[in-house]
């Protein structure tokens, strides 16, 4: 994702203080249960640490600075080889992101029907570029590789869940449902569910 | 009996409208008899029957898979800890064919893996799949564990003496990790950027240890190949490339979708009577017969069969067997610049002509789909096409970008040039 730290985002993270506090935690009791199932796998550590990054997300929502070096600490891999592969995949987000994470889909095959007319209507609506999250904390948007659901095109993912064959009027009635039932729970951060 | 009429062997247990099969109906079906086999034969055998069979690499490169494993060490002597990895990275463009499988069918992939890693002898395989799979991965995790409980992978698997641990490797959203020493890389928990060749992970892999890397779809080859030998599997292709294929259709189609289809079906068949055709009566521009990464083919290449060499002297290549349509009323320069956007964004930044060549691709490809391109832009894309070329890069990454672009700047001159007289996008 773009590097772009909207002031927005800064404003919603000091409206969450108490969301915070696990940005800077050490592993938790739960977090470190579910890497170590993971160390039998492999011959070497490092290799548990892009699984670990993405356990640590989503207990935390993203993966800030704090939680990186506790990660690194824990499965003693030094921090720079832990970084460079953070910030080498997409999925693992090393800046907050909205509670839904829209995944769209900008293959080839997407965009000749019409994917780039999607994203058009997603900025517009929620008023953010790829990379960046909404004032509210709801959503933030990625343009992604191929999802590989080329004959359902166009698609999007958000939270891990596929919308297909999408037009406008969908992808409007889609985030206005997501908007709806997340106002109805009256949402705070907790970061996305990404199972 | 083993049925020696089946002509889908990878599709016969997918039905859409039904739950994956689990072990116990994929059994009932004859599922694991494969496995069951090989593990009465000598691994020897079993990469020289896979190799006398034809079976080519599905991923994209279309190798001679029994070739490939037996360039592995083995026997007496041999390093001790060897291992095999299945390559579920799908992300090349238009390519939906591997998700298929794993999310319909994993029980044949598992097997495939266990004849596999035998046959290499090797005792850990891994899985490596692309994050954002999700119910391919729930699906694939059931699927060993109900295959460990019923005592086909795991330790002394029926007695046999041979164990084998099969594992699931998430991933995390990256297009190079599909190339094999970059997907080992990462495997390994570093960032993921291809490894110097040779030596070649076949002696030299994860962890240093002989190691295979197979596409899906080959793996879920193996169990009928085995089953019904190389006879049978060679006399599924219409060509002389053995075998069956899932080849996919996407774009302005009627039908867009997968189908199990022999070796060698012609391209017009696919996109006729399996995709029906064009719609709304669109007419067919150009074609990608195989992913992102190949060079566009035209209306006059519709009769070739789609098989490696028939498209290799066409110019292009069948890569992934995924075709992404092109029609009459879509922009190729629209089209080719979403393209090199995404292979600039996926490029590893290792070596120059890739990090540096593509960025600047899109930036004239930009230019001149917005009306402000010259013809002298032309030429500059040229040039970028010739330094991504084979031989001046660290992996086929960038050789694969310029494959499209190179071939669209042939086949649709007429488009770039219109775009640039007359100052805008003709198809806006």
């Amino acid at each position: 994702m773009s590097s772009t730290f909207e002031a927005e985002v800064i404003a919603v993270m000091e409206q969450n203080k108490a969301g915070e506090d696990i940005h800077k935690a050490s592993l938790s009791d739960a977090e470190k249960a579910e890497i170590e199932r993971e160390f039998a796998h492999y011959e070497d550590k490092a290799s548990v640490g892009l699984e670990a990054l993405r356990i640590v997300q989503k207990h935390r929502g993203w993966v800030s600075d704090e939680s990186l070096r506790a990660v690194s600490a824990y499965l003693d891999i030094p921090v720079a080889q832990l970084e460079s592969v953070a910030t080498y995949f997409q999925l693992i987000f090393r800046q907050p992101v909205g509670r839904e994470v829209i995944l769209l889909c900008k293959s080839a095959s997407c965009w000749i029907m019409g994917c780039a007319h999607l994203q058009k209507k997603i900025q517009e609506k929620l008023r953010i570029k790829p990379g960046e999250i909404t004032a509210d904390g709801l959503f933030t948007l990625l343009e992604t590789p191929c999802l590989g659901d080329c004959d359902n095109a166009p698609v999007m993912m958000i939270n891990g869940e596929m919308h297909r064959h999408l037009t406008e009027a969908t992808v409007d009635e889609i985030l206005d449902n997501k908007i709806k039932t997340h106002r109805a729970k009256g949402s705070c951060h907790a970061g996305p569910d990404t199972d | 009996m083993p049925d020696q009429t089946l002509t889908k062997p990878l599709t016969k247990n997918i039905c859409p409208q039904h739950k994956p099969p689990d072990i116990e109906r994929y059994q009932d079906n004859g599922g694991y008899s494969g496995w069951r086999k090989a593990l009465g034969m000598a691994p020897e055998d079993i990469v020289e029957l896979v190799q006398k069979s034809g079976l080519r690499g599905r991923g994209g490169a279309g190798f001679n898979t029994g070739l490939k494993w037996s360039f592995v060490p083995r026997g007496k002597g041999s390093p001790a800890v060897k291992y095999l990895v299945c390559n579920a990275d799908e992300m090349e463009p238009g390519t939906f064919k591997d998700r298929l499988l794993m999310e319909q069918n994993p029980h044949l992939l598992i097997e495939g893996m266990a004849i596999a890693a035998y046959a290499i002898e090797a005792r850990t395989a891994y899985i490596f799949i692309r994050g954002e799979y999700h119910l391919a991965a729930v699906r694939l995790e059931q699927a060993i564990n109900e295959a460990r409980q019923a005592g086909l992978i795991g330790p002394d698997i029926l007695n046999s003496g041979y164990s084998l641990e099969i594992y699931l490797h998430r991933s995390a959203g990256n297009y190079i990790c599909g190339e094999e020493t970059a997907l080992l890389n990462a495997l390994e928990g570093r960032r993921a950027i291809p490894r110097a060749k040779p030596p070649f992970p076949q002696v030299s892999g994860l962890w240093g240890k002989p190691t295979v890397v197979n596409n899906v779809e080959t793996l879920c080859n193996i169990p009928h190949l085995i089953e019904l030998g190389s006879e049978w599997y060679k006399s599924l292709g219409r060509c002389q490339d053995a075998g069956s294929k899932l080849f996919g259709v996407s774009g302005k189609v009627n039908k867009p979708g997968t189908w199990e289809l022999p070796m060698g079906t012609p391209i017009r068949e696919i996109i006729e009577e399996h995709a029906g055709g064009m719609r709304d009566g669109l007419k067919l521009k150009g074609f990608l017969p195989g992913g992102g990464s190949t060079d566009f083919l035209g209306p006059t290449d519709l009769d070739l069969p789609m098989d490696y060499d028939a498209i290799a002297k066409a110019g292009s290549r069948m890569g992934t067997g995924t075709i992404i349509v092109l029609d009459d009323h879509t922009c190729p320069v629209g089209l080719v610049l979403n393209l090199s956007q995404f292979f600039a964004r996926e490029s590893c930044g290792w070596c120059t002509p890739c990090r540096d060549g593509l960025p600047w691709v899109v930036e004239i490809l930009t230019r001149i789909e917005n009306g402000s391109g010259t013809p002298e832009d032309l030429d500059l894309l040229q040039e970028q096409v010739a330094r991504m070329g084979p031989g001046n890069t660290f992996c086929a990454l960038a050789p694969g970008a310029a494959e499209p672009l190179q071939s669209a700047l042939r086949l649709f001159e007429e488009d770039f040039i219109d775009h640039i007289r007359k100052g805008r996008c003709p198809y806006r």
